[in-house]
């Protein structure tokens, strides 16, 4: 296992999106997503990007007001996961054309696909847009 | 505003639900809102509405994102997966691994439709099948989808192959015997050219070298040469706009690539030297001016220091280290620090060349790069620049943050007890430590340094006098004031007569009622604990033997504690007015100096109350003067309590013979100093013996304590019930005084605990009980002790035995194990022997428990089982 979860959250520190690869009860998701936020929440921009919580590493990475945090092993590579929110960032936009806070919430669970195409359980399936947005603009169209 | 149950448009409602969500002001608001939809949509379930299921999906989502239950919802997930169309399975799937996951039943009726899935012809569903069971599945749907996604692999379309390979991988984790099933296909799978295939296929290879060596094996046979081949393709590629970032072709199969030849040539050279030449390109020819360049720059420097490289790989990967460490980004400064951590077991020397950049740092702003460099800091320590660098931190510790002090605190007391050959040197930095950051100094810690001073005639005045000015000056650190106002009690007259001066020392003037008044200071403060006040009270006893002019004032101090709501400390001012006042004639003897305490023993015990349980360390049977062996007593004794026996006086070596008290954990001083805290075990039904022992030790040739001393009127609960509670013999020979009338209770021959099985990280011990009358019966109290760093979780504990014996297994206390021994998990197993006295007791255990979410195994047999169970 790489990567345990994917959150967005903004600045208010509400979540606009949660995505977990190990079973954690909804109270434990609540603590942690509250723990990890403030922590995160509380740092600099000088600051690494890269914040140790209980047993895991997270990684973050700040886009306007909306924070991407990746929560990952201890041993995985903490500058590739940075890379890989920067490509799902970018995914988004090629879809929603400059993505903000509402597209995600209002089109969550096309940003679930997207995230779908991009990651099983856990590890990183594809890193090229065109492949992730393939199959949900082939829903649109049908649609 | 039911706007759920519109009928017309099918996703304005949603939309609507987000739209009054985010308008509510207050959480109260948001609960109603959240509760109206649910209500909404749990009706709408109800009725078995078909056209807004999927709808209703959605919103349950965005519900459960909020972190509202939304357990109803999951049977309707199953109801869309069913469906025929297309957009409903989808949103059917995405909920299914949303709002479910594997623990639930639920799931098992989803493992029909799944399969229909993945025989689909349309290619997007089967995607969608194998996505949701690469996210979610179990052991046993594991076991019954293997052979579809074994096929799938064999696909024609790269994205189904993709899949395929990545939902192998979670079959293998459930079911690590399937691995071989999936090996030729994997490394088949290297020969492709899309990336996405390629990425997918190399961490499979990655997990099944973890599940099986037999994969490991074929795998370093036939998939380097390919791994090679992609690594080199992909970093000699010319400009690919898809894969592209910043100039560089997809880092992240560059990456998995890496990973999986570190894997792969861990520990075997040739593989080690078949991808030397590849490694040196990439790490002289990767771009590191961006951050994509630098993770595959720091994946890796990972591979090379894994495996068995050539020097000259070597000195490569830790100059790259070095450049990152010098790098003004902060990221880059951070996985630097967290590489030199393993780069210091390959490589010591090239590591010390950045000890001023790492001690810089110790002090960054920034924690996570804090907690780094402090723990490469500790590492590096060793004999040479042990002092320097205890000093910088020391030099810090003043001006460190209060978060980081814990950490900073802990590791300087390991490094300052780990190079202590300087007895004044390790005083004096336990004096600065204490002194800066006492209230974050661990138990032990300060534990052991009493007995180090105990131990150091020739230093006590020294410390008894350094502590002092220290209280002085930095009171509010309660581990200072601790060891300061025990010392204080122990070696008063050196204080106050400057005994053994020291050279480095100037000479102070310290009057007896000087050293009284200290300590009285902290007996009256509000903000100091029990504990602290508790050896107040001990020192100011041992202060009026020492000092008898100040006699009469502590007499008063003690007194004035009689009334105090705490009941430990009323109980031992009464006893200790009484004392100095009614027996003058054993005061002296009584309040005399504490033996040397034993550091060989103390040390054994503290290392082995670290990693090994509470009932090892207890219920090894003691033996008693009179030379009789006792029997455990299955006392759950904390496993901070190593200087129990100092004195003898613990209580717990006593025979109970009511379910035992347990004493609170940490208090070892009380019962150093033979004070038990009555209010910390259970009022009435099991009394605490140390209580008894003190109240014996005030009887002796007196008169009996129910009767009270005149001083008080007041008899503190408890005694009246201890007094039938037999006498620790030990005690009684130590004030000869009562003779014994202990008898040990009859049948309960004792058996040594025995150490059952013990591996790298997991240690068990078993200590046994008989029931008098009933030789053939055994209850063994097992007691597991985690000795990895990390915690354990669902740990099962199972057992099996031979025919002739019967074996039943109590619930255990806990399922979880926590890290390092911190401690531990009992669990007691009634064994019945049939052929008592003619077999041994023999047992084959196993015992599973998941670390970080993956499932490990270990299994023993259990032999050395004492001679007569």
């Amino acid at each position: 296992m790489t990567i345990r979860f994917v959150l967005f959250v903004n600045k208010q520190g509400q979540t606009r999106l949660a995505q977990y690869y190990e079973h954690l009860s909804l109270d434990e998701r609540r603590a942690l997503e509250g723990e990890i936020v403030r922590k995160c929440l509380a740092r600099t921009d000088q600051q690494c990007s890269f914040v140790e919580h209980r047993n895991y590493k997270v990684v973050y990475r700040r886009y306007a007001s909306l924070f991407f945090l990746v929560g990952v092993d201890n041993d995985e590579n903490e500058l590739a996961i940075l890379e890989f929110i920067h490509l799902l960032v970018e995914t988004m936009d090629r879809h929603f054309g400059n993505v903000c806070e509402l597209d995600i919430m209002f089109h969550l669970e096309k940003v679930h696909f997207m995230l779908e195409e991009m990651v099983m359980n856990g590890c990183i399936v594809e890193t090229s847009k065109q492949n992730i947005l393939a199959p949900i603009q082939l829903m649109e169209k049908a649609s | 505003m039911d706007l759920a149950i519109n009928p017309f448009s099918s996703w304005h409602p949603l939309r609507d639900m987000i739209r009054s969500i985010r308008a509510c002001k207050t959480a109260a608001e948001e609960r109603a809102v959240v509760r109206r939809e649910c209500a909404a949509i749990r009706a709408a379930i109800s009725e078995g509405d078909q056209d807004y299921r999927h709808r209703n999906m959605a919103k349950l989502m965005f519900i459960h994102m909020l972190g509202y239950p939304t357990h109803f919802g999951q049977m309707e997930c199953l109801k869309l997966i069913a469906a025929a169309g297309f957009p409903e399975k989808r949103i059917g799937y995405l909920g299914l691994m949303l709002l479910l996951d594997e623990r639930q039943e639920v799931l098992m009726l989803v493992t029909n439709s799944l399969k229909q899935d993945l025989n689909h012809s349309n290619q997007f569903i089967v995607g969608l099948a194998l996505c949701a069971l690469g996210n979610i599945c179990s052991a046993e749907m594991a076991r019954d989808l293997a052979p579809e996604v074994e096929r799938l692999l064999q696909n024609r379309d790269p994205n189904t192959k993709k899949k395929a390979a990545l939902c192998s991988i979670r079959i293998v984790r459930k079911v690590p015997d399937l691995a071989e099933n999936f090996m030729g296909a994997a490394a088949s799978l290297l020969k492709e050219k899309h990336h996405g295939v390629l990425i997918s296929a190399v961490q499979l290879c990655t997990e099944l070298c973890k599940a099986s060596t037999e994969a490991l094996e074929y795998l370093r046979k036939n998939s380097l040469e390919g791994l090679v081949r992609i690594l080199r393709d992909v970093s000699n590629s010319s400009y690919a706009p898809e894969y592209d970032v910043a100039g560089i072709t997809d880092p992240f199969l560059h990456i998995r690539v890496l990973k999986l030849m570190r894997t792969l040539s861990q520990g075997d050279a040739d593989c080690s030297e078949y991808i030397n030449d590849i490694l040196a390109q990439v790490a002289t020819k990767t771009e590191s001016n961006k951050n994509a360049g630098n993770a595959i720059l720091y994946e890796c420097v990972e591979t090379i220091m894994g495996i068995e490289a050539t020097s000259g790989l070597r000195v490569l990967a830790i100059n790259i280290l070095g450049r990152f460490l010098s790098n003004r980004d902060n990221n880059i400064r951070y996985v630097a620090l967290n590489m030199l951590m393993k780069a210091i077991a390959v490589d010591t020397q090239a590591v010390q060349r950045h000890r001023a950049t790492i001690l810089e740092c110790v002090k960054d702003a920034d924690v996570s790069i804090r907690k780094r460099a402090l723990e490469l800091v500790y590492l590096l320590v060793n004999d040479t620049n042990v002092k320097p660098l205890t000093k910088e931190l020391v030099d810090y510790l003043e001006v460190s943050d209060q978060d980081f002090k814990d950490d900073l605190t802990a590791k300087i007391c390991s490094i300052v007890e780990k190079f202590s050959q300087d007895k004044l040197w390790y005083l004096d930095q336990m004096f600065r430590v204490l002194s800066l950051a006492g209230n974050h100094v661990k138990d032990d810690v300060w534990h052991a340094l009493i007995v180090l001073i105990s131990n150091a005639s020739e230093l006590q005045g020294y410390s008894v006098r350094s502590l002092y000015k220290a209280l002085q000056a930095c009171g509010e650190q309660e581990s200072l004031v601790r060891v300061a106002v025990w010392c204080i009690g122990e070696y008063g007259e050196m204080l106050v007569n400057n005994v053994s001066m020291l050279d480095i020392e100037e000479p102070i003037t310290v009057t007896e009622s000087d050293a009284v008044d200290a300590v009285e200071v902290y007996l009256k403060r509000y903000s100091a604990d029990v504990t602290t006040r508790a050896m107040c009270l001990v020192s100011l006893l041992k202060l009026s033997s020492r000092f008898p002019p100040t006699s009469e004032r502590i007499k008063e101090i003690v007194a004035q504690n009689k009334g105090n709501t705490v009941l430990e400390l009323q109980q031992r001012s009464i006893e200790f007015s009484s004392i100095i006042q009614r027996h003058q004639s054993i005061k002296s003897s009584l309040l005399e100096r504490m033996p040397v305490l034993d550091e060989a023993n103390y040390l054994v015990k503290r290392a082995a109350s670290m990693q090994a349980t509470v009932s090892s360390v207890k219920s090894a049977p003691a033996v008693t003067p009179g030379g009789q062996l006792k029997l455990p007593n299955g006392v759950a004794k904390p496993p901070a309590a190593p200087l129990a026996d100092l004195l003898d006086l613990s209580s717990d070596d006593t025979p109970v013979t009511t379910s035992a008290p347990t004493t609170a954990p940490n208090d070892f001083l009380q019962d150093l100093l033979g004070i038990g805290l009555i209010d910390s075990s259970p009022a009435g039904g099991a009394p605490s013996t140390s209580t008894d022992i003190l109240m014996d030790l005030l009887s002796i040739g007196s008169t009996p304590v129910q009767n009270g001393p005149p001083t008080s009127n007041f008899i503190p609960p408890g005694i009246a019930e201890t007094k039938p509670v037999p006498v620790t013999p030990q005690v009684v020979d130590l004030l000869d005084g009562l003779s014994s009338s202990t008898s040990l209770p009859d049948g309960n021959a004792a058996y040594p605990t025995i150490t059952a099985f013990q591996s790298a990280t997991l240690r068990i011990t078993f200590s046994f009980k008989k029931q008098p009358g009933k030789p053939q019966e055994t209850t063994i109290n097992a007691t597991f002790t985690n000795l990895a760093t990390t915690t354990f979780t669902d740990f099962v504990f199972q057992a099996a035995v031979p025919k002739f014996i019967q074996l039943r297994l109590d619930p255990a206390s806990s399922s979880t194990l926590p890290a390092s021994g911190n401690g531990s998990v009992t669990q007691s197993l009634s064994v019945t022997n049939n052929q008592h006295g003619q077999k041994p007791l023999a047992m084959r255990i196993r015992m599973s428990y998941k670390v970080n979410g993956e499932d490990r195994l270990e299994q023993g047999q259990v032999s050395n089982f004492p001679a007569g169970l």
